[in-house]
């Protein structure tokens, strides 16, 4: 409410400031440089900067134009408002001046009249009574009478008189006949001599002092005479004051005549009938005074009346003088005296009070400006702070961006410089690995590599993070093996899970195609840092990697518990998990055997997309819930106690999300604290053609195997449904035969030939009676190591005369002391014990050692070796400006047997692999003075195109030596139509896989 | 015996320039790459390297003296500089030669002469160190003893 009270001020004192403010600021902004416009900045920062700026003077501009235009505005307006209501006001007081002023001209004029009319029926009365009869009927007595007792006749009149005609020849007669002499009105002596004279002869008693005095010695009255007898209408003096009451007052006289004159008569005949004069003096004070108190109503005009025969000296007649020029209203009056002129004029008793209405109206508009102008203007500041913070936000922006990219760039190179020196170790243990050591040292050297590999691969998550976030990550699609990728992933781990006797299985459902196509480098590392993440937080039960169809999964997941099968119902109950632990994920339980159960019932139609439900379940720490909301965010643990207790950056997590949500999936979990946690994903891949898969190692002796084991049947002796039907999974990989028995007497009734058992599975043809070439038993089939003592039940059954046949017997275990191991072969597993987790070639493996079929392939792989043949006799040659690196690095290539040239110049170089030429590779460096190695290439490349033209197809593989492994060097490697690159100084892995490439190309 | 006191200087003197970050791994690798085909390759390179350095030390101090320094310039030779150290495996050199190259982006010309001073310390103290290393195989050798090889 400030701005209503002290707006105006408010307005005035602070606008100014801020125009030059703004106008200052937008000067050092847009005009600051002189010369440079802003539409042609060179940078894209000042560039941007530039147009808000503007875009602000402008606004500011606009705004305080309008905030002075609403204020003038409003003042207008304010002023136009207040001239109208006064002019109202004053006018009101015009026209009611007016009115009064007239009505009191009028009402004087008419009592004026009843008493001049009165005074000419005196004179009528004297004429016809004094002059007309003879001897006269009237004397002082009557007159004096007469006049007293008609005195209410005139009010206004302090008395009348008459004054006889005497010319001077009648004089003495006349004297003598009244008995006085004719004296002259001021002296009261006898009068002199004059033509005629005009004595009074009767009078009223109040002004009995008149008699005898002549009238024409007045100088007022005279005039007065001579102008009432030539006119023969009743005429006016100018105001004097009265002799008694010392009022203004005027002297009214009309002329007697001897005989009624014709109303045609000129002033001749008129002068010469007068015979007399009757006169009255008005007390015009009192006239008005009294008229006055009969109207005004508490006085609130003043009167004034004029005598304005003389118009440039205005005789005042009534009232005070009043040099006043404030409102007036004057109205003419008119008395009957042609000769003399009168006017009224009326002003207020106060003045014309101040227009308050007009002032309150010019106020409230005023304020209501004022309110507008406040309103606007803290509009305008508001828009200029937001506008300020806006740029702010903008900056902040750029400044953050440019940290991003920084970051990004400092992980590239911190990442770069510590592979480097990590490469050297790892390179180095490698070649120790190569020679000759004693068991201890192998471990040692080992351990060494594997945490230096740990150290890379951590080390490449942080790039791989660095690049998901500038979004340069790229997804191959290649056909790839589903099910080895998890038995790979599955191998990684069991040194760690065997150790503590963690459970570890992959469950790949029948219906997920044997060829997928997508990219089988980031789903090994999405499920690699899943299962990672479950291994390191889970220290009993069981991990359990389990892969679907969506569809199938989707649908379990709408099924009601009313209408979950009665086999999967009673799993539920007895919380029949892998190992037997309880699970976060509701469904766990029997999830795997409903989608089983949908499996046998549907088969998928062929689409071209496939999208997967990949699930890992452990039974770990879980994750607290007030953590869960965060577990996706990068370099963010649970809590910070985490990092100490099991390790690790926390960014496996969320490159797995990343990734996953490349592969247009998504990523959730479920997770109870002391539980344990499932991390769910979908995955949209491609089905592949099974032919489509390469040659791989894997397949090719996976086919083998399948051949191999065709015919063979197995039997698994397991009471856990679910630990079953993963082995299950496991052995129909390798072609065998499965059937799985959950109970102890059955299992032995299976071993029976020719139990009922069989004759009520008639319609099963494929196992036979007794036909089991192998007998699986799972170690905890019944609880802790229950199954080492299954044979013990079967020589019990065959000492009881039984004929049981005696197949191969199996234990499967997940982690076997070695005291354990001995108890196993006495109890009678003496074939094999396969050691989890399962995995289809460590099976296959262990069932040719059984059944006695040799493997004979027996991969070996020696880098050294390989690029010792790969580089051997090839023609090489390395462009390096600087003589120190290109002697190193012809050195180095040397050392495998090739044979080197250089060259030290991008030209030098152009100049060689100008076709025809004779070299196999090039080694190029990147950063060369005058001619870089970018453009060397896109030179050499242009020369080969020229080439191919005359018919010769050339195209040297042209490797980079670059010392950054920058994204954006890559980008440009592969723009320059250059083939590969590698660090500088060559590593000998990265060397040997760039080399590789390009040279089996050729 | 002189065979194997010289050995065992040659032992020292490199696990020495090893634990005072003389040197770095590239420079076995690079002491790995000579063989029978190649019995001076060390040699050579060090060679090399010296003149190299030399070469552009002089050129460094040359185009700081002049007036205005042409950064520019400054940083390429000193990229070249990073580029031969770093092959040769002389790390504390390659070291400095990135601080040098961040003042030369920055056009700091104090810094730049200070890294100068400093680069031309860590020069010629790896010099003389792989000079003497040097001498030493060859005297290993002259004695009719073969040069161990440093893991």
């Amino acid at each position: 409410m400030k701005y209503l009270t002290n707006g105006a001020p408010l307005l005035q004192h602070n606008t100014p400031k801020v125009i030059t403010q703004d106008i200052k600021g937008s000067k050092s902004t847009t005009y600051g440089k002189p010369g440079v416009k802003w539409w042609d900045c060179s940078s894209g920062f000042q560039h941007m900067q530039s147009l808000p700026s503007r875009a602000k003077y402008w606004g500011t501009f606009n705004m305080m134009a309008l905030v002075w235009f609403l204020a003038a505005a409003g003042v207008g307006v304010a002023l136009i408002v207040y001239q109208f209501f006064s002019r109202q006001n004053y006018q009101h007081y015009v026209d009611v001046l007016a009115n009064m002023c007239d009505e009191r001209a009028r009402m004087l004029q008419h009592q004026f009249a009843v008493s001049m009319n009165h005074v000419h029926a005196l004179a009528i009365l004297v004429s016809t009574f004094y002059v007309g009869m003879h001897p006269s009927a009237l004397n002082q007595d009557i007159f004096a009478e007469y006049t007293a007792r008609t005195a209410f006749e005139r009010p206004l009149m302090t008395g009348v008189a008459y004054a006889h005609r005497v010319f001077d020849h009648e004089r003495g007669l006349f004297e003598k006949e009244q008995g006085w002499t004719i004296k002259s009105m001021h002296s009261k002596m006898p009068s002199p001599v004059h033509d005629e004279y005009a004595p009074t002869i009767f009078s009223q008693e109040t002004i009995g002092y008149l008699v005898s005095l002549d009238m024409m010695s007045g100088e007022e009255d005279c005039d007065n005479i001579l102008r009432a007898r030539a006119s023969g209408k009743g005429v006016l003096t100018g105001p004097f004051r009265l002799l008694k009451s010392n009022h203004l007052g005027v002297v009214l006289t009309f002329a007697v005549y001897k005989k009624e004159l014709p109303p045609d008569a000129s002033a001749e005949e008129k002068i010469d009938a007068a015979v007399g004069y009757l006169g009255g003096a008005f007390d015009f004070e009192s006239l008005v005074d009294n008229l006055l108190l009969q109207l005004s109503k508490n006085g609130d005009i003043l009167v004034n009346v004029y005598d304005i025969t003389n118009f440039s000296r205005p005789l005042i007649m009534y009232g005070t003088e009043n040099s006043d020029d404030g409102l007036f209203h004057v109205s003419p009056l008119d008395f009957g005296d042609p000769f003399r002129r009168h006017e009224m004029r009326c002003r207020l008793a106060r003045k014309v009070p101040r227009p308050t209405l007009a002032f309150g109206f010019a106020t409230g508009v005023l304020a209501f400006v004022t309110l507008i102008c406040a309103m606007v203007y803290n509009a305008h500041k508001h828009v200029k702070k937001v506008e300020e913070d806006y740029r702010k936000m903008e900056e902040l922006k750029v400044q953050a961006e440019a940290a991003d990219i920084a970051k990004s760039q400092f992980l590239a190179t911190v990442s770069h410089e510590i592979r480097t020196p990590m490469n050297g170790v790892l390179g180095m243990l490698q070649m120790l690995l190569n020679t000759q050591l004693d068991a201890t040292q192998q471990d040692f050297a080992t351990t060494a590599q594997a945490s230096g590999k740990a150290l890379v691969t951590l080390i490449n998550e942080v790039l791989d993070q660095a690049k998901i976030e500038s979004g340069r990550i790229e997804l191959e699609a290649v056909p790839f093996d589903l099910r080895a990728i998890l038995d790979d992933i599955l191998s990684l781990f069991c040194g760690k899970t065997r150790g503590e006797g963690i459970e570890l299985a992959a469950y790949v459902s029948e219906r997920v195609p044997f060829t997928l196509i997508g990219d089988p480098g980031r789903i090994r590392q999405i499920i690699t840092n899943l299962v990672g993440n479950s291994v390191k937080f889970t220290e009993k039960g069981h991990i359990f990697v389990c892969v679907h169809l969506w569809e199938d999964m989707d649908a379990v997941l709408q099924l009601s518990p009313e209408t979950i099968p009665k086999q999967c119902a009673r799993s539920f109950k007895h919380n029949n998990t892998l190992s037997g632990y309880a699970v976060a994920n509701q469904w766990s339980c029997w999830d795997l055997l409903l989608a089983k159960e949908r499996e046998r019932s549907t088969r998928s139609e062929l689409s071209e997309e496939i999208k997967l439900f990949i699930s890992v379940e452990d039974t770990g720490v879980g994750i607290p819930s007030q953590a869960q909301q965060r577990i996706f965010m990068p370099f963010m643990q649970a809590d910070s106690s985490t990092s100490r207790t099991y390790g690790g950056t926390g960014i496996g997590l969320s490159i797995s999300r990343c990734l996953v949500e490349l592969m247009k999936g998504e990523m959730h979990f479920e997770s109870q604290e002391g539980v344990g946690s499932t991390f769910s994903c979908s995955l949209v891949l491609r089905r592949g053609d099974d032919a489509s898969l390469g040659e791989d190692k894997h397949t090719l002796s996976d086919r083998v195997l399948l051949s191999k084991f065709k015919d063979m049947s197995a039997l698994i002796v397991d009471g856990a449904l679910v630990r079953s039907e993963v082995t299950r999974y496991h052995l129909q990989r390798l072609g065998l035969q499965v059937r799985i028995v959950s109970d102890l007497d059955v299992a032995l009734e299976y071993l029976i030939p020719n139990s009922h058992v069989y004759t009520r599975k008639a319609d099963d043809t494929s196992i036979l009676n007794g036909k089991f070439d192998l007998v699986l038993v799972e170690k905890d089939a019944w609880g802790y190591s229950s199954g080492l003592n299954f044979p013990s039940f079967l020589r019990t059954e065959r000492h009881g005369g039984k004929s049981i046949i005696c197949p191969k017997l199996i234990l499967i275990a997940t982690s076997m002391t070695s005291a354990e191991c001995e108890i196993a072969k006495l109890m009678g597993y003496a074939d094999t014990i396969i050691m989890k987790p399962l995995r289809a070639s460590m099976i296959a493996a262990c069932l040719q050692q059984v059944i006695g079929m040799g493997d004979e392939s027996q991969p070996g792989r020696e880098e050294t070796g390989n690029l010792q043949n790969l580089l051997c006799g090839k023609k090489i040659l390395v462009v390096d400006d600087n003589r120190v690196n290109r002697i190193v690095a012809a050195g180095a290539l040397k050392k495998y047997g090739a044979h080197v040239e250089c060259a030290d110049s991008g030209k030098a170089a152009i100049a060689k692999l100008e076709p025809p030429h004779t070299f196999d590779a090039c080694f190029m460096d990147i950063q060369m003075p005058e001619m870089d190695g970018f453009e060397a290439t896109r030179n050499i490349r242009k020369l080969e195109e020229i080439a191919k033209e005359s018919g010769k197809i050339w195209h040297v593989p042209i490797l980079a030596m670059t010392a950054d492994v920058i994204q954006a060097t890559y980008d440009e490697c592969v723009r320059c139509k250059m083939d590969g690159y590698v660090s500088k100084p060559f590593e000998e892995e990265q060397l040997y896989k760039a080399v590789s490439q390009v040279l089996s190309r050729t | 015996m002189e065979v194997l006191r010289l050995q065992q200087q040659l032992i020292e003197l490199t696990n020495s320039l090893f634990q005072e970050g003389f040197l770095d791994d590239q420079f076995t690798q690079i002491q790995m790459l000579q063989d029978e085909g190649n019995p001076d390759f060390v040699q050579e390179v060090v060679g090399l390297f010296a003149e190299d350095s030399e070469r552009i030390l002089s050129e460094l101090t040359k185009a700081l003296e002049m007036e205005p320094v042409d950064f520019k310039k400054v940083d390429a030779y000193v990229h070249q500089f990073k580029g031969s150290s770093s092959s040769i495996g002389a790390q504390r050199v390659k070291a400095v030669c990135v601080d040098f190259r961040a003042y030369a982006e920055t056009e700091n010309k104090e810094g730049c002469l200070q890294a100068l001073q400093q680069i031309k310390q860590e020069f010629f103290a790896v010099k003389s160190k792989l000079e003497a290393l040097l001498q030493l195989e060859q005297q290993i050798l002259a004695a009719g003893g073969s040069v161990p090889m440093m893991e």
